[in-house]
């Protein structure tokens, strides 16, 4: 449905939204500056802490990549780095994302920090800002820098702001970012359900969204999505065989609608397009950066940051039986450094305590007919089925 | 083409390099021969932070990943088998390729001593660093699989502007306690793990070796800026190897002050490492360590690599003085500063250790860009070759960027794909073509 202007009108709020704004990322995100008047901080990854770019009544807008072929990043990243971190700078380079007032990147791996090094050299976007996470949160010496960090941080936004953050506006920035993760963590619980009421693909909407829509009118559509479920919401999910995701980043809904096209659904996913960006809340302290520090170390951890323990296995194994998961695809985007240290002892765990999985290594587009034939050979290895029936003489 | 004028210059073998050899071989020996050495053994990275541990006691023996990789890539049908036992237990074929050289030898648990295989000897824990994504990871599979205890701390805490170092203002404070804490944290865990007790006063005498040594090696790596150079990257990998072996340890830093005393000696006298020198190029990243042979082929051209920001700032500790010259960093012994308890001493140590130029480049290809830039004009350079190296995100990371930023300013670039430790990613062939067309560039033809 497009209006007049040629903007594609956002739906009655709703589970649809989510799709909506999805296709239409780049319109929803002028359209909201437009309205607002209000600026757009472009986030590399999952760590940037959102709550202090809300207080100053800005937003994050995750940097996300287009799922096409593109041929503009070569000069500027080596081809041996993973194809989501070239996919995102691919769209900088391409103007999409020439809304942005500045861009933050807080640490996680060194792939995507080149995207942000390219970025900072060629696009430009106002103001930018490093901002050193820890790597080792595990180490409760990480929280207390991590706090002096978040500090530095704060400063600098108020700079570019012209104002101070008060603990006020911190308070606001953290209610409204709170209630965004406790809403997809009910939408999240429903999937537990044997007729699970949205699929796996709707739900990637949902939580990706997240990521770029300003979160009180995310808020906002989720609840009415609950409602939605609430009244009974039937999508025809029971029986099929329950299936989670975990791995690198993956909002590619072309595989997620392939793979919910074969007899299965899925019903819970271990990555930062979902649940890991989300599956925390804040917990409030007097100390507000401190708060902060500790929410984005206890976090489920890209493994990036999963060490010396290895958190993220008992983790997803969790997921995995409280949601009823039958098997896990391990989905990987190719050269992930982080995930490529984790997925065989990974798989490994999870294929010894009861989980099967079977692994796909991902690029910016990925070749679904393929992939279908390994989920299918997947399935039907769940299903436990005789290829050749009762009959089977063993000839050929 | 144009042909610049040829020099002859007097050359010879180095004195120490020998030594170097032999310094090399004990240390793989020594960590294999419990009988005759016996103490404890620990593994960590060539990164890691050596004189902490070192207070252990006198009976420590390091064995540091990525140059023990490094050894095993040199031979490469050795390497091939190694690296193909680590994949076929599903560890990526794109993962670093030390790790999985490494891996590969742990899993067949076939430890590599020069040309013997012996089999493992005990690791008793594990002392790692992160900066890069595999740090971790890399150990977290030797503990799993051998049992060993780890302990890691993380250096991530942003960039180290050198300048600071000269103006010895240091890093920030809330950078450095955080690094101070885990190491304090880390004290206690090889305390429990070993059983022994902690002796600062051996700390602080490997800290001092550590920073003599360091400084040292920057010290080498400044007396190349001389022409002829007294040196040729080939040869450098002889010698920076010692620090990414155990940079701590007196042996190490006596050896570099030998060192030190021969290049500035060769300089004295106009002795330099290639007759023919006409033309001075600086590499990037570590080298296809199977095919050294590519810098005698340049050889031919009159083309010495007179180092690279991998070689001068892996180990060496510089700073950058208020006109921008690069140089050795000044030690805390030489400002007059005394090692006095445990937290003043990792809190120098600290400071010290996150002014590694190397780190540097992982916030930033601009940080890289500008010390490649300053080598090119302070080390007299024609042009760069950057290995685009696909065994190691972390030398690599920035690398088309330095490119770029290189050739904005006129300086000639050559990039070529391989692998620092895994032969099947690198095609020799066509790595000589394409020299051959940037000696083109450089307006150089080969030599009678």
């Amino acid at each position: 449905m497009h209006s007049a202007s040629g903007v594609v009108a956002t739906p009655e709020l709703g589970i649809g939204t989510f799709q909506h704004w999805y296709e239409n990322r780049h319109d929803y995100a002028r359209e909201w500056k437009e309205r607002t008047g209000r600026k757009i901080v472009g986030a590399f990854c999952t760590y940037v802490p959102e709550e202090i770019v809300y207080a100053g009544g800005m937003i994050t807008v995750r940097v996300l990549g287009g799922h096409e072929p593109q041929d503009v990043t070569e000069p500027h990243i080596f081809g041996m780095y993973c194809p989501f971190c070239r996919d995102c700078l691919a769209q900088g380079l391409k103007g999409r994302y020439d809304y942005f007032d500045g861009i933050v990147l807080a640490h996680s791996c060194l792939h995507f920090r080149q995207t942000y090094d390219s970025w900072r050299l060629h696009i430009g976007a106002g103001f930018d800002y490093y901002l050193p996470m820890p790597n080792q949160v595990q180490s409760p010496h990480a929280r207390t820098y991590y706090r002096g960090e978040l500090a530095k941080f704060k400063a600098f936004m108020e700079e570019q702001l012209g104002r101070e953050l008060s603990d006020a506006d911190l308070d606001r920035g953290i209610a409204v970012i709170n209630e965004n993760r406790r809403l997809l963590r009910q939408i999240y619980e429903y999937r537990k359900r044997p007729n699970p009421p949205v699929t796996g693909l709707e739900c990637m909407y949902m939580a990706i969204t997240a990521q770029f829509v300003d979160k009180s009118e995310h808020n906002q559509a989720l609840r009415a999505a609950i409602a939605e479920i609430e009244a009974g919401r039937d999508v025809g999910r029971g029986g099929t065989i329950r299936l989670m995701t975990v791995g690198s980043e993956n909002d590619d809904p072309d595989f997620l609608n392939m793979a919910e096209s074969l007899g299965a659904t899925i019903v819970i996913d271990d990555q930062c397009a979902g649940s890991r960006s989300f599956w925390n809340e804040l917990v409030p302290q007097a100390d507000r950066l401190q708060a902060i520090a500790d929410r984005y170390c206890d976090r489920p951890a890209c493994p990036t940051k999963d060490y010396p323990e290895r958190t993220r296995f008992p983790h997803v194994l969790g997921l995995a039986r409280d949601w009823g998961a039958q098997g896990a695809i391990v989905i990987q985007q190719k050269f992930c450094d982080p995930h490529e240290g984790d997925i065989k002892p990974l798989r490994e765990y999870l294929e010894n305590t009861g989980v099967p999985t079977v692994f796909l290594e991902f690029d910016a587009t990925n070749p679904i007919g393929p992939f279908r034939i390994r989920v299918e050979a997947f399935l039907e290895t769940l299903r436990n089925e005789d290829l050749f029936g009762d009959d089977d003489d063993g000839l050929f | 083409m144009t042909t610049k004028v040829l020099t002859r210059y007097l050359t010879e073998p180095f004195q120490c390099w020998g030594k170097a050899k032999d310094i090399r071989r004990r240390y793989y020996e020594r960590f294999a021969d419990t009988e005759n050495f016996p103490g404890l053994r620990w593994v960590g990275s060539a990164w890691t932070a050596d004189a902490i541990p070192a207070g252990l006691g006198a009976d420590l023996y390091l064995l540091t990943s990525e140059p023990y990789g490094a050894s095993i890539a040199f031979d490469n049908a050795l390497n091939r088998r190694m690296q193909e036992e680590a994949e076929s237990r599903n560890w990526a074929h794109d993962l670093c390729a030390y790790m999985r050289s490494y891996l590969g030898s742990m899993y067949q648990d076939q430890y590599v001593m020069g040309e013997k295989l012996v089999p493992w000897p005990h690791v008793d824990f594990i002392w790692q660093m992160q900066i890069c994504c595999t740090h971790s990871k890399w150990y977290q599979a030797v503990s799993e699989y051998k049992g060993v205890p780890q302990f890691y701390f993380d250096i991530g805490v942003g960039p180290y502007d050198l300048r600071r170092a000269a103006a010895a203002e240091g890093m920030e404070a809330g950078k450095l306690q955080y690094v101070v804490n885990q190491w304090l944290d880390g004290i206690d865990f090889l305390e429990k793990t070993t059983g022994r007790t902690f002796d600062d006063e051996k700390m602080f005498r490997a800290m001092e070796n550590e920073f003599r040594s360091t400084s040292l090696w920057a010290e080498i790596c400044t007396l190349n800026k001389a022409v002829p150079a007294p040196m040729d990257e080939k040869s450098m990998y002889a010698f920076y190897v010692l620090g990414t072996l155990n940079k701590a340890s007196k042996e190490v830093a006596d050896f570099y002050q030998e060192l030190r005393d021969e290049v500035a000696d060769r300089v004295a006298r106009g002795i330099g490492a290639l007759a023919t020198e006409r033309s001075r190029i600086i590499s990037d990243s570590q080298p296809p360590w199977g095919f050294l042979s590519v810098y005698r082929y340049m050889e031919k051209f009159g083309v010495v690599s007179v180092g690279s920001l991998y070689t001068f700032g892996l180990e060496g500790i510089f700073q950058e003085d208020e006109d921008g010259t690069l140089r050795e960093r000044i030690t805390p012994m030489d400002r007059g500063i005394e090692l006095e308890d445990r937290e003043q001493a990792l809190t120098l140590y600290a400071d010290w250790f996150l002014s590694k130029p190397m780190y540097q480049l992982f916030y930033g290809s601009c940080i890289k860009s500008d010390l490649m830039q300053k080598m090119v004009d302070q080390w007299k350079v024609d042009g760069v070759i950057i290995h685009l190296n696909r065994g190691c995100e972390g030398t690599v990371i920035g690398s088309m960027e330095n490119r770029l930023a290189l050739a904005e300013t006129g300086v000639p670039v050559m990039t070529y794909e391989g692998n620092m430790g895994d032969e099947r990613e690198f095609d020799m062939e066509r790595v000589m073509h394409r020299i051959d067309s940037f000696m083109e560039t450089l307006g150089l033809d080969k030599l009678e």
